[in-house]
């Protein structure tokens, strides 16, 4: 549930500016496919696992950000190693792995906000293609924080359902789902009206 | 001081058209005003005409002398709302992040909103939680949280629609003992009436009139009275 939110600390990767960070992920992105030596990809995990330990980050913490992943880095490392053999399977896994995890320890590390204003500086640019980025970056912040507000309706809605004595039936699911969801978006939408979001 | 004079709110048009509010004049200027009625009866939809959210149909809102159908958002910058639904009205993902959001654009230095945003945490007792996701929060935390982040932009009248209806009553309690302390106008809409003992006037609506205007124990009889 608290995947990859921010973990308050003081550590040199916490007092980082974020857009060192942004920087960095941008640049470990880029460049990962230069790695195809398995000790090449065993260093860059082993870099980026030595990260979490300087941000304080528990292993436990560093776990669950890859749980997500687990089956389809199963699957990918199963087709490799049939198509090309096991040093290929590692290396296309370790990559992947390596990037969530280091994008994980970005935003393990900084403020929403704080990576919101970079994404938001970087995007300045864009105005001239009539793009607005202080909207871009409010969508992204409501985006975040309607994560866990749905994952609550959803909930509301399951346990409605069992109070009721209903099974569990797709359908009977995902429309209150939706009708609650859409209630909630209008909710939102006047809530940012009264903080002034469109004055 | 907000004056809403001979207004008429009808939602929808032609065969749906729907009177939620017929011809309600009031000005208030007190300190402390409570909203009180049955549901349905156009307590929402009045409390949402004082920061222009809502702009009547017919009549005007004064807020302060703005009128709230041209001078929406100077009157939006007085007047701060707080919802029933604490979740809808949180946007940030994060305690501290939610606060600081209604200080944006506002030309405030870094360090100005920092010590804005703590001084007001402080005050809410939620600044041990300023960097906690806003979804980990306890109900009643969460509508503090909510009354903290209007709060923060220093309006001079607060709206409240039923902050306190999703709450149990320890919780309740707690939000209104914050209220109590505010120097900012309140009006608050609210069901739980014992809210209202030292108020300075409550406002009864029913069926789309303002039907009763005194002292709280006078209203709340009146109230009483015309749920029986
Ligand atoms: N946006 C809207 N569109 C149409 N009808 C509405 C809308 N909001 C409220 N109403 C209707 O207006 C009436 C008064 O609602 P409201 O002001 O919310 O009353 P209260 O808060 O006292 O329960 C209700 O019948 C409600 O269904
Ligand atoms: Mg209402």
């Amino acid at each position: 549930m608290s995947l990859g939110l921010y973990r308050p600390g003081r550590s040199l990767l916490h007092r980082a500016p974020a857009w060192s960070k942004l920087l960095l992920l941008l640049a470990a992105g880029a460049s990962s496919f230069l790695l195809d030596r398995p000790w090449q990809v065993a260093s860059a995990l082993a870099a980026v696992v030595l990260g979490y330990a300087v941000a304080g980050v528990p292993p436990g913490v560093m776990l669950r950000q890859a749980r997500p992943l687990v089956w389809i880095l199963a699957a990918v490392a199963f087709f490799h190693v049939l198509a090309s053999g096991w040093e290929r399977a590692f290396v296309v896994v370790g990559v992947l792995l390596a990037l969530v995890l280091l994008a994980a320890l970005v935003t393990l590390t900084t403020r929403t906000a704080d990576l919101l204003d970079v994404l938001v500086a970087w995007m300045r640019p864009l105005r001239v293609v009539g793009v607005d980025p202080e909207r871009v970056g409010l969508l992204l912040a409501l985006a975040i924080r309607s994560v866990p507000v749905v994952v609550g309706l959803g909930q509301e809605v399951r346990d409605a359902q069992r109070a009721r004595g209903l099974g569990a039936s797709p359908r009977a699911y995902a429309v209150p789902l939706v009708i609650r969801s859409l209630r909630h978006a209008d909710e939102l939408g006047e809530a940012l009206a009264a903080r002034g979001v469109d004055d | 001081m907000i004056e809403v004079s001979r207004v008429t709110h009808v939602y929808g048009e032609g065969a749906t058209a729907r009177t939620v509010l017929r011809d309600v004049s009031v000005t208030m200027s007190e300190h402390r005003v409570g909203i009180v009625g049955a549901n349905g009866s156009g307590k929402s939809t009045f409390a949402r005409l004082l920061n222009g959210l809502v702009v009547p149909t017919e009549g005007t809102v004064l807020v302060d002398g703005l009128d709230t159908r041209t001078e929406g958002r100077q009157v939006r910058r007085r007047v701060g709302f707080c919802f029933t639904n604490p979740d809808a009205q949180i946007v940030m993902p994060t305690v501290q992040e939610d606060v600081a959001f209604g200080l944006r654009r506002r030309g405030l230095s870094r360090e100005e909103v920092r010590s804005r945003v703590a001084e007001v945490l402080e005050r809410f007792g939620l600044a041990s939680h300023a960097d906690h996701p806003a979804h980990l929060l306890s109900g009643g935390q969460k509508q503090l949280l909510a009354l903290a982040s209007v709060l923060v932009t220093e309006p001079s009248h607060i709206v409240l629609d039923e902050p306190t209806t999703l709450l149990d009553l320890r919780n309740a309690r707690l939000v209104a003992d914050h209220l109590g302390r505010l120097a900012q106008q309140v009006v608050l809409v609210t069901h739980h009436l014992e809210l209202l003992e030292g108020f300075d006037r409550v406002l009864v609506f029913d069926e789309a009139r303002l039907v009763h205007d005194g002292p709280p124990d006078e209203a709340v009889a009146a109230y009483r009275r015309s749920m029986a």
